[in-house]
């Protein structure tokens, strides 16, 4: 049990590192969660972005998740637009959710019904392109 | 939450057996070792379209600096991340270490434990803060550049030198013609003649002068209480006094730094941000718009941020 301790500090360490620059206190931090489901609603604004999903349950129930991103400026660096989402797309979504079993959670990425995948880049590299010129 | 989710727990927590690590663990613990300081060397590097970093010129050496001209868009050198500072201060954030703890007088420290911020050593659900800025107040100097700094485009005229900053399309004017800052500014009183009348600004009283050719020094008073000086709470009194310096290290960089001097709270002056590298960009990159909109904060409340607090 000790060790299995130890092994989720250390994993909770790295994690909080990587997402240092937007910590909160509401996160249930290293945390991961990945959530098939149906955009209901994108709203590109500031502070955040927020994706609306229905995730359905093997048991027909229906949750409204609602995930957070970082600012509209923050996230086109990373590909993502205004445009990224249609109410009706089915799409994967890892995040992290928060601590009080809210569906709430800020996302890591989002792969999408082409299959391309957009990651968010609060504190893990973006998988695909670099934009350099 | 239904336990019946289709959702695949990305956690390795749930990998770990009861008398030992298991092979799942000790890999997935292996992996992070060997990422991390890889993740932690990228972490946040944010390329604006368009934009150019240090990264992309590796080895190659700089022409030399103009001579007093800090003018043009600047860009953080190593990556537009690093001018997001969640939790605090970047030369001294708030983190706990013994080694950053501000030189509180004991009416700072006051000040600072009635702040709630939701990010730093000292946050709170963002339900219980009372940050000025989630609600759209002016986020002020030097709020604007010790937290969510973005790029900066700097004009210099006859008389002024210009900031615009892209965070809530803001700037700032530094008075280069001369004139003296305010010679109390806890009663503010301009010192020349048919100045504007006296008033705590929520990004202050600035004049500023060139000490060489390539380094320019702005001063600044006249501030309203109100700001919080970073993302973690760090309050400032009426007393504020920043020093800003710019020095134009060559061609492609400029240097800032940021020193708080405020006597009411702080019992010494002290370095919050230092020698910040920014890089040039090119006259035609476009500075994206990022404004604080009251309607979608609210939503973004209610949808998100109020029920996270629960």
């Amino acid at each position: 049990m000790r060790r299995m301790l130890v092994a989720v500090a250390y994993v909770g360490l790295v994690s909080s590192a990587l997402a240092a620059h937007h910590a909160n206190a509401v996160f249930d931090l290293g945390k991961r969660l990945t959530l098939t489901g149906t955009v209901t609603e994108w709203f590109w604004a500031n502070p955040h972005c927020l994706l609306r999903f229905d995730v359905k349950s093997d048991s027909g129930d229906m949750t409204h998740w609602v995930a957070e991103t970082q600012a509209p400026p923050n996230m086109t660096p990373f590909g993502w637009t205004k445009q990224s989402f249609a109410v009706g797309d089915q799409v994967v979504v890892t995040l992290e959710p928060v601590k009080n079993g809210q569906p709430l959670g800020r996302i890591l990425e989002v792969k999408l019904p082409d299959g391309k995948t957009l990651v968010a880049g609060n504190g893990l590299p973006p998988s695909s392109g670099d934009t350099r010129p | 939450m239904n336990p019946g989710f289709r959702i695949r727990d990305l956690g390795f927590v749930r990998t770990y057996g009861g008398a030992g690590f298991s092979r799942p663990a000790i890999t997935a613990i292996a992996i992070v070792t060997l990422l991390s300081p890889v993740l932690l060397g990228q972490q946040g590097f944010r390329r604006t379209p368009g934009a150019v970093y240090d990264r992309d010129f590796p080895g190659k050496k700089s022409g030399p600096a103009p001579k007093r001209d800090i003018s043009g868009i600047w860009e953080f050198a190593n990556g537009g991340a690093e001018g997001i500072q969640a939790d605090g201060a970047k030369a001294i954030p708030s983190d706990g270490k013994p080694e950053h703890e501000l030189p509180f007088t004991p009416e700072g420290r006051k000040a600072f434990t009635n702040n709630k911020p939701t990010y730093g050593f000292t946050q709170v659900p963002s339900a219980l803060t009372n940050d000025p800025m989630p609600g759209c107040d002016p986020q002020g100097f030097p709020r604007i550049v010790l937290h969510n700094a973005h790029h900066e485009q700097i004009l210099q005229t006859t008389t002024q030198v210009v900031i615009l900053y892209q965070f809530n399309k803001k700037w700032r004017s530094i008075w280069t013609d001369g004139r003296k800052l305010p010679s109390n500014p806890e009663v503010p009183a301009w010192d020349i003649k048919g100045s504007p009348p006296p008033e705590a600004r929520f990004w202050g009283y600035s004049v500023g002068r060139w000490t060489d050719d390539y380094t320019f020094v702005a001063d600044s008073n006249g501030f309203d209480d109100r700001t919080w000086l970073d993302n973690a709470g760090r309050p400032h009194s009426d007393a504020l006094h920043i020093i800003e310096t710019y020095h134009r290290v060559d061609a492609d960089h400029l240097e800032k730094t940021i020193t708080i001097d405020d006597p009411k709270y702080y019992t010494r002056p002290w370095v919050a941000l230092d020698k910040m590298p920014y890089r040039l960009q090119s006259a035609s990159l476009e500075i994206p718009e990022q404004e604080c909109v009251p309607s979608e904060t609210a939503k973004y409340n209610q949808l998100f941020a109020n029920p996270a607090a629960k």
